[in-house]
């Protein structure tokens, strides 16, 4: 054994049993080895037990040099008891798109990550990014060095910058994606580096690319600007493939539900019913779609996989302002942009980021995210300065209230009037 | 690039136009880490001296496996053929596994190695990780996919855990997404990777099997900050302060800009003071308790107004929420367990409560029917009936917005919570 000190972790222990990877014992086993920071981790989580409590203090800002973001401080507050955490910050690096890696950039990071730091990781953080988890502060810049120079990576955002953004896998193994999802998410990420690295704005904006309704990446309910695949012309439809699925030779939803007996496939019931725009209607054994009533929700897709497939004239629908509770309460996407074009160069997407950005580095307060803003001024201004058109496709329904702000040029002669004139009509 | 599909050329080809510096990393990851280099390349005095910024994360493609450069925007269909292994087939005919495992998200260099020799012998050297901590390791072939399947299944830690449990696919509960906790955090509530460890040990049979209605989704936040995104889940478990920030006047204004800290509270709680501390007058802050909602955001922008507290912080459950678009529009998770203790190290109440809903649900809703979407159809009086939970006043939304969640119809079910129907 290494020259090492395990702690009394008796609580901990309790975590090795189970089924389900045991977090302490692959910590455990590693500290063993000779880092003293995995013991000193355990020894502090089961203080934490015990008390019921963190044993971290708040903050702290450090980082590396030229960027305001991508480093999180983080101090123990029981540094006596467990020296080697006194300091342990943690460092984001910015996955490549969809998290796939080669065993070559793996492992170099590891060699990296033990040289200079904890040996303990985030895969992943919940934005996306690899999370290197402790180090000291006078590691920081050799890190970075590290990861710029001998693995052509770079850190990601943390702080009141863009976050680091990130998709789904897309085209590269999914035939539903609508999206180029690396690409898109790749070039934002590149194009934005100033922003991802230097914090300009009120506080955080997050990017995420799903490559069709099904929203693997949860882009409707984590992100700023949620970038979503759709599609405007019709459902691919392979009417052999369709009887298949009638007659039991296909199974559906890929087989998503084999391991219980739910009885003989009912396309009736389990398609067409379900339909949410009841756009789907069966003629003998060919199944017929009003693409037009469609709302592209993916269930039929979902469940007739081999038979249905999302039309070709592909793009992306824009939701704009989801975020977590804090402050005003969780919010969901708000739809604005039925329907973009996404390719390469993306000048239209990106000209209508340059008009939020604006907006919102103008009129937000400190920590406001984009969603409160809308909240605060309203969909319409949003709109106004996005120049885009109002349409029924924004809201759930219309306003149930009257309180419409006019504007004086609305009205016919303005709101300059004459009190004297009003009189000579209606005697007060 | 090799042999990328026409579709992804495309973009590849964009991207070096663009002069991407990062396209190919392959001769930079051929030499070995040299752990000497940082400190020649970086000067402290020379701040800007060698360094390399804004170059971005590595391009994708050169990542992919083959089977996936060749066959991108190719896909034509897939199949779980059993649990944890998905097939996929490109109009080519090319097939590729993808076998999926479970992972704490938590884990060391050690277990990254571990995973890059599986990689190595059976993947050609590539591996990818899902949104939800899933690993996924690709095959072409049927023989080399039972290998590398019995191989995972003999892999296990010392306890006994496994290392790297094949499932998540399908109707199932696939991997937790979570937090810190007290594992790396100062603002948790209650740990993360312990109760994830705990809740997936009692839901592991539904990891590994595809018997419910359809997927569920649980996820963790260990405060209200989520970080974890567990707002729209089938399942939360959020942790929650219930002591209002305590005020450490002898600090506050060392560590915080007291307007800001003013500035953070969303209930206008938190007012201006001034005290008297060795005949000094000091500014400070005072919280109007009554109104406090323990949402902890006062704490974030000022580490002098703790409130982490053993007794008062605990764990509530929202269920119900969705993010998918399928059949019904994505919705939040509803707060129906108030609180429950934190019990480390296993959490008996969390584990209980969850699997009680789980098995509810699995019992009660039809094929494809995601749990929010029952619970509305039976009503959630029903829920709360069936499920065995006790309705407080807690669940009652008296935040912004809140009259959109008062019923505003004569539509009801009678349950136990009103006269019951005979």
């Amino acid at each position: 054994m290494a020259d090492v000190k395990k702690h009394d972790t008796p609580m901990l222990e309790e975590l090795k049993k189970g089924p389900f990877p045991s977090f302490v014992d692959d910590i455990e086993a590693k500290g063993l080895k000779g880092k003293q920071e995995c013991l000193d981790l355990l020894g502090q989580l089961e203080l934490s037990y015990k008390h019921k409590e963190t044993h971290w203090k708040h903050g702290g800002i450090v980082g590396v040099f030229g960027y305001g973001g991508g480093v999180i401080g983080r101090y123990s507050d029981v540094p006596d008891m467990f020296p080697s955490i006194a300091h342990f910050h943690t460092l984001r690096v910015n996955q490549p798109a969809s998290k796939f890696y080669t065993t070559a950039f793996l492992r170099k990071l590891c060699d990296l990550w033990d040289n200079r730091g904890s040996g303990m990781t985030n895969f992943h953080g919940s934005t996306g990014d690899m999370v290197l988890l402790g180090t000291k502060t006078d590691q920081l810049e050799p890190t970075f060095y590290d990861l710029t120079h001998q693995m052509g990576a770079d850190l990601g955002g943390s702080g009141s910058n863009l976050r680091t953004p990130s998709c789904c896998v897309g085209k590269a193994r999914c035939e539903w994606s609508c999206l180029d999802t690396q690409a898109i998410c790749y070039h934002l990420t590149q194009e934005y580096q100033d922003e991802l690295h230097r914090p300009a704005f009120p506080y955080k904006f997050k990017f995420k690319i799903s490559g069709c309704p099904n929203d693997c990446v949860a882009a409707i309910a984590r992100c700023d600007c949620s970038i979503i695949g759709t599609w405007r012309d019709r459902i691919r439809i392979d009417q052999k493939a369709v009887r298949a699925y009638i007659h039991g030779e296909l199974k559906p939803n890929a087989g998503a539900h084999a391991d219980r007996n739910w009885g003989k496939f009912d396309i009736q019931k389990e398609v067409i019913d379900l339909c949410p725009a009841q756009c789907m209607w069966l003629e003998g054994e060919t199944l017929h779609i009003d693409d037009s009533e469609c709302v592209r929700c993916m269930h039929c897709i979902n469940v007739m996989p081999e038979a249905l497939r999302p039309g070709v004239d592909t793009g992306a629908t824009i939701l704009v302002g989801a975020k977590a509770p804090i402050l005003e309460g969780a919010q969901l996407s708000t739809l604005v942009i039925p329907f973009m074009k996404m390719e390469p160069p993306y000048d239209e997407f990106k000209d209508f980021v340059d008009k939020v950005w604006e907006w919102w580095m103008e009129e937000g307060k400190n920590r406001e995210r984009l969603g409160e803003l809308i909240q605060r001024k309203s969909l319409q201004e949003f709109l106004r300065v996005t120049e885009l058109k109002p349409i029924p496709q924004m809201v759930k329904e219309p306003r149930s209230n009257p309180y419409v702000f006019w504007s004086a040029d609305e009205v016919p002669g303005g709101w300059d009037r004459d009190i004297k004139e009003f009189r000579k009509r209606h005697a007060a | 690039m090799g042999n990328a599909s026409q579709e992804l050329q495309r973009l590849i080809d964009f991207e070096m136009e663009q002069g991407r510096e990062n396209m190919d990393v392959s001769e930079l990851l051929q030499k070995p880490y040299d752990p000497e280099l940082a400190e020649k390349l970086y000067d402290p005095k020379q701040p800007m001296k060698n360094r390399i910024t804004d170059i971005g994360p590595p391009h994708y493609a050169q990542f992919f496996p083959e089977v996936i450069k060749k066959n991108y925007g190719k896909w034509l269909k897939h199949e779980i053929i059993e649990p944890g292994v998905i097939k996929y087939t490109a109009e080519s005919g090319d097939v590729v596994f993808a076998i999926r495992c479970a992972t704490p998200r938590l884990i060391t260099t050690d277990t990254i190695r571990e995973i890059c020799e599986i990689a190595d012998k059976y993947c050609e050297g590539h591996v990818r990780w899902t949104t939800r901590n899933n690993l996924e390791f690709h095959v072409t072939d049927e023989e080399t996919l039972r290998a590398l399947l019995d191989d995972l299944k003999g892999r296990k830690y010392p306890g006994g855990s496994y290392k790297f449990p094949v499932g998540g696919t399908g109707a199932c509960v696939t991997n937790i997404v979570h937090t810190q906790g007290w594992v790396h955090c100062h603002t948790p509530a209650i740990d993360a990777s312990g109760i994830v460890k705990a809740v997936m040990d009692d839901l592991f049979e539904y990891f590994q099997s595809m018997k419910l209605p359809a997927q569920v989704r649980i996820a963790l936040a260990c405060c209200l900050n989520m970080c974890g995104a567990v707002h729209c889940s089938d399942i939360a478990i959020l942790g929650i302060h219930r002591k209002p920030p305590l005020v450490e006047d002898e600090r506050i204004n060392g560590v915080c800009e007291i307007p800001l800290a003013i500035a953070a509270c969303p209930l206008g709680a938190i007012k201006p003071a001034t005290v008297e501390i060795n005949g000094k007058k000091i500014k400070t802050v005072r919280v109007n308790e009554e109104r406090c909602m323990f949402c902890g955001n006062c704490y974030t922008m000022c580490p002098a107004m703790p409130l982490a507290d053993g007794e008062g912080d605990g764990v509530a459950i929202l269920v119900g929420g969705k993010i998918s678009n399928r059949i019904s529009a994505p919705k939040f998770s509803k707060l129906v367990i108030p609180y429950i203790p934190n019990e480390p190290p296993r959490w008996p109440g969390v584990v209980k409560a969850i699997r009680k809903i789980l098995e509810t649900y699995a019992h009660d809703a039809r094929k494809y029917e995601r749990l929010g979407d029952w619970a509305e159809r039976i009503g959630w009086e029903k829920f709360f009936e069936k499920c065995e939970i006790p309705f407080t006043e807690k669940s009652i939304d008296d935040y912004r917005l809140a009259y959109d969640t008062y019923h505003t119809s004569t539509h009801f079910k009678w349950t136990i919570h009103t006269k019951k129907f005979e």
